[in-house]
């Protein structure tokens, strides 16, 4: 039993820790460490030295027992990296390197979606980027498959499955035809962010308006504003009447309220109306009393 | 473009450290992913503020002062450091960086252009003090990932991780 035991430590310290020999050959340290995970140097010799871990990400210094192993904890080191490793006595110094790699398991997602607001329907219009982190803040490298879903408001789900690379990964995606908000996820295991994308009505489209007499004025209206969705156009869009007549032009912006824009105009015979809003023309009507 | 990169390479070397060697700076055409297309100028002014943090990396991790990181590093990577500083000021060491040769590679853009990675394989030498009396210098090669992202009149660094080339 005592055999298989000792066998099978050695078989796990194998797999997960490749030894090499220092500098010297005086020092047997792991050429790879998990962040977060423990692991020993073995120093062979006898009396008393000191031994330092030192990296851009780190740096730890302990006095250690010659011809013994120095272990060291778990989270001892846990910023990825490439460490100096440095045995030194009074007389001697021996040098090597070790590599702390980010753990295996994703612990969080650092997550870029834009715009957070953008117009119907439109193709590539939403991206999103992330970059895939361990626990201790590692970016790990290690291609990762991350699952992106964006959820619009009646539950139409739209996925893309991209693999990382440099530990990102990014992706694009439509806009819907239906205006509201949506959920644009991204999964990695049992890790998601989640960002808020607004969808909001594209241009009017057909707009439209009639007139009528109203005493000495004419009085118009559109008739109700939307897109080429069929999506409401929101409140508060300026739609443009403008009347030109006998070399006179009168122009007045209204917003929409309640779906529709009305104005009242002086009643010129002759006169031609038009609409607009933003970059969109609506119909043309030629007054006559 | 990656002509003009090439020859900025010269601009970008600097004299710096343990001998005032000056450090090679090669760099790759991109290879990016991503849809967003990377204005030379951006490149340029991304590679530009990296090779500047490894001034500012060799400066704090020498003279233990943290404060040093803060115009090239934000986020973990400056916390990262911070702490390296921190951990190194109680014990009495001191590392000196020494970067003699970068070939670097821009690798991703992200779409809506808040985030620019290189990879960058580096030589440099890294020489430990404790209390002032020199341990050890040693030659090392690490492949770094690095993240940058913007501020307000520069690319900051964001990850600076070494890995195995």
């Amino acid at each position: 039993m005592r055999i298989r035991l000792a066998f099978l430590f050695c078989s796990l310290t194998a797999a997960t820790m490749q030894l090499a020999l220092a500098q010297g050959g005086t020092m047997v340290l792991p050429t790879t460490v998990e962040a977060g995970n423990g692991f020993s140097i073995q120093c062979s010799g006898s009396g008393k030295a000191t031994l330092y871990i030192v990296g851009p990400g780190q740096a730890l210094k302990r006095e250690v027992q010659l011809g013994a192993t120095a272990f060291f904890p778990a989270g001892s080191l846990y910023n990825a990296g490439r460490y100096l490793v440095v045995l030194a006595e009074d007389t001697s110094t021996e040098s090597g390197s070790l590599d702390v790699v980010p753990a295996d398991k994703p612990a969080g997602v650092s997550f870029l979606a834009r715009p957070s607001r953008l117009p119907v329907g439109m193709h590539d219009g939403i991206t999103g980027a992330v970059y895939v982190f361990d626990a201790y803040r590692n970016l790990i490298s290690v291609p990762r498959p991350v699952a992106f879903e964006l959820t619009n408001p009646s539950g139409l789900v739209q996925k893309r499955m991209v693999i990382t690379r440099h530990g990102a990964a990014w992706t694009s995606m439509d806009s819907t035809t239906q205006q509201g908000t949506d959920r644009f996820a991204a999964r990695i295991g049992e890790i998601s962010s989640i960002r808020v994308i607004g969808q909001v009505p594209g241009d009017p489209c057909g707009l439209k308006m009639t007139a009528r007499q109203s005493g000495q004025e004419i009085q118009l209206a559109t008739d109700p504003v939307r897109d080429c969705n069929g999506n409401a156009v929101p409140d508060g869009t300026i739609v443009t009447f403008t009347e030109t007549y006998g070399g006179g032009q009168s122009t007045v912006d209204v917003p929409l309220k309640r779906g529709i824009a009305e104005v009242r105009m002086a009643s010129h015979s002759g006169a031609t109306i038009s609409l607009a809003s933003g970059v969109v023309l609506g119909n043309q009507i030629r007054w006559e009393k | 473009m990656s002509r003009a990169l090439l020859i900025l390479c010269t601009l970008f070397s600097s004299s710096m450290g343990i001998g005032m060697a000056q450090a090679t700076v090669r760099v790759e055409p991109p290879n990016l992913q991503g849809p967003r297309p990377l204005p030379e100028q951006t490149a340029k002014a991304a590679i530009r503020d990296y090779l500047q943090s490894w001034e500012s990396l060799r400066a704090a991790l020498e003279q233990n002062r943290p404060d040093l990181l803060d115009p090239a590093f934000v986020g973990a990577a400056r916390d990262k450091l911070r702490t390296t500083v921190q951990q190194q000021a109680p014990l009495g060491i001191q590392s000196r960086y020494e970067d003699r040769a970068h070939t670097i590679q821009i690798v991703f853009y992200s779409p809506e252009g808040l985030s620019i990675e290189l990879t960058d394989n580096v030589e440099y030498d890294v020489q430990l003090l404790d209390h002032g009396g020199v341990k050890t210098t040693q030659h090392m090669n690490a492949r770094y990932l690095i993240v940058l992202t913007p501020a307000e009149v520069r690319w900051r660094v964001r990850v600076f991780q070494a890995g195995q080339e």
